[in-house]
């Protein structure tokens, strides 16, 4: 093992730590912002839930690196797309890597909080109502926060399984962590090093975001834990968040 | 269109590379998650710690980076072995290096499927057996594992469908998967949307019928206890 290598590339790594994580966290944020009025329309059977509910089967039920390819390689066949403006993002595998990300995890986010909305105890909207609040006060001061907060230990899973996903920008030659690791075992013919940093550190990345979305599910659901201490709901909810499960 | 029609026999052979290549994972994850359980669940502190290892590094690592690991690292590694035997260079068949890699992956997490599965069958089912004077073994076959199936199911109904678009993955290696296949045909023809999208309708339409099977399975071993 060379290791050396590994060690003499550390800022070509760093980097791409750098760009792993840039690409994870605008993808969650536009994603958000993309899942909330779709779950949303989803739960109140407004005249657009038809179309996000396709959305939402279309990015959910293919896999992300062919989303991916026929937003890189597809869009790019047609002229129209390659003289209009977009083309401007769409010829840069780093837009194209974005815009996937973010409408996949747009759909996978707003089924998790469709959930979250629908499991709403009738209890909390019946009393907001009882109080006189509006329609629009309802969902802002009552039902989003409530809902929100019981998506979080899902939401958790959705964003480890963001950051492993982006290892497919690594396929369309962006250099992320596992792209800077595919460079170097290249450049020295390497089997290992460059992969096994690579695995490495999307570990500790992982590990370190597990943590804290663990830290940020104590504050934020300790409401849930009625009885103080190790109450059985707080206790199921560290179990769920310790492993990213399946979305 | 007829672009579509001309390469249409080419990818049916992805399709089933892709399918083969995904049920073939999954036997192997099923087997591996239930090993994986059966040491998580284990008195001993030996088995429970290599699963422990196992689920860990599996689930914290993405799926491509443990099959190019899996793939060119475990060739290195078996042609050193090799070697060192005084055999001749070993190529690994990348069927077999996709199909090894998803269901190590995959059984990671079919491991916590059973094991929460195991664990959700009411204890008194297990002793009741036990005082009946069954074997543990007889015990696990005639009484268990139909419950355990039934507690397991959504969540394997979910593997196999995350599974199933993960397989998309091995065409990275250059196996010849609808992916990697609709990928050369795009080049070849400057057509790429074209096929990108028959891709896409092709895993729709996987995902599809393995809804209707996990439905139809999920109220077979649900009977007795509709709700």
């Amino acid at each position: 093992m060379k290791f050396e290598l590994v060690f003499r590339h550390w800022d070509l790594f760093l980097s791409g730590v750098w760009v792993t994580v840039h690409l994870t966290a605008l993808a969650l944020l536009i994603g958000f912002m993309i899942a909330l009025p779709a779950a949303l329309s989803l739960t109140r059977r407004s005249r657009f839930s038809p179309l996000v509910r396709g959305y939402v089967y279309f990015f959910r039920g293919t896999p992300l690196l062919v989303q991916t390819y026929l937003i890189y390689y597809g869009l790019a066949q047609f002229e129209f797309v390659r003289e209009s403006w977009a083309w401007f993002f769409l010829r840069e595998a780093w837009w194209c890597a974005l815009i996937a990300f973010s409408l996949n995890s747009g759909a996978y986010t707003a089924e998790i909080l469709r959930g979250a909305i629908k499991t709403t105890p009738t209890g909390e909207i019946d009393g907001a109502k009882s109080l006189g609040l509006s329609e629009r006060q309802v969902t802002w001061l009552i039902l989003l926060p409530s809902a929100l907060r019981r998506a979080l230990p899902q939401y958790g899973n959705e964003v480890v399984f963001m950051l492993h996903g982006t290892v497919v920008a690594s396929i369309i030659t962006i250099q992320d962590i596992l792209g800077v690791g595919r460079t170097v075992n290249a450049k020295y013919y390497i089997a290992y090093e460059g992969l096994l940093s690579a695995a490495a550190l999307y570990m500790m990345i992982t590990f370190l975001l597990v943590r804290v979305l663990r830290l940020v599910e104590k504050r934020y659901l300790r409401h849930l834990d009625i009885d103080g201490g190790a109450a059985k709901a707080g206790k199921k909810i560290a179990a769920a968040a310790g492993m990213p499960v399946m979305r | 269109m007829d672009k579509l029609i001309e390469y249409a026999p080419l990818l049916g052979s992805g399709v089933l590379v892709t399918v083969s290549v995904a049920v073939l994972s999954l036997v192997l994850a099923t087997a591996l998650g239930a090993l994986g359980a059966a040491a998580k669940l284990s008195r001993k502190s030996a088995p429970r710690a290599i699963a422990q290892v196992y689920t860990t590094i599996v689930r914290g690592i993405p799926d491509l980076v443990l099959i190019l690991l899996i793939y060119f690292g475990g060739q290195r590694l078996l042609n050193m072995i090799g070697h060192a035997a005084g055999l001749d260079y070993i190529e690994i068949s990348k069927f077999w290096a996709g199909v090894i890699s998803i269901g190590f992956i995959y059984g990671a997490y079919l491991t916590e499927t059973f094991r929460g599965a195991y664990l959700a069958v009411p204890k008194g089912q297990g002793e009741a057996a036990k005082a009946l004077g069954l074997t543990p073994l007889a015990t696990l076959w005639t009484v268990l594992l139909s419950q355990i199936m039934r507690m397991a199911l959504p969540g394997y109904g979910n593997v196999w469908l995350v599974l199933v678009k993960s397989t998309a993955v091995v065409s990275v290696i250059g196996l010849a998967d609808l992916v990697g296949l609709a990928d050369k045909a795009g080049k070849a023809t400057r057509e790429p949307f074209l096929f990108f999208v028959a891709v896409i309708l092709v895993y729709l339409a996987i995902t599809w019928a393995s809804g209707l099977v996990l439905r139809y399975a999920e109220v077979r071993v649900n009977r007795g206890h509709e709700t």
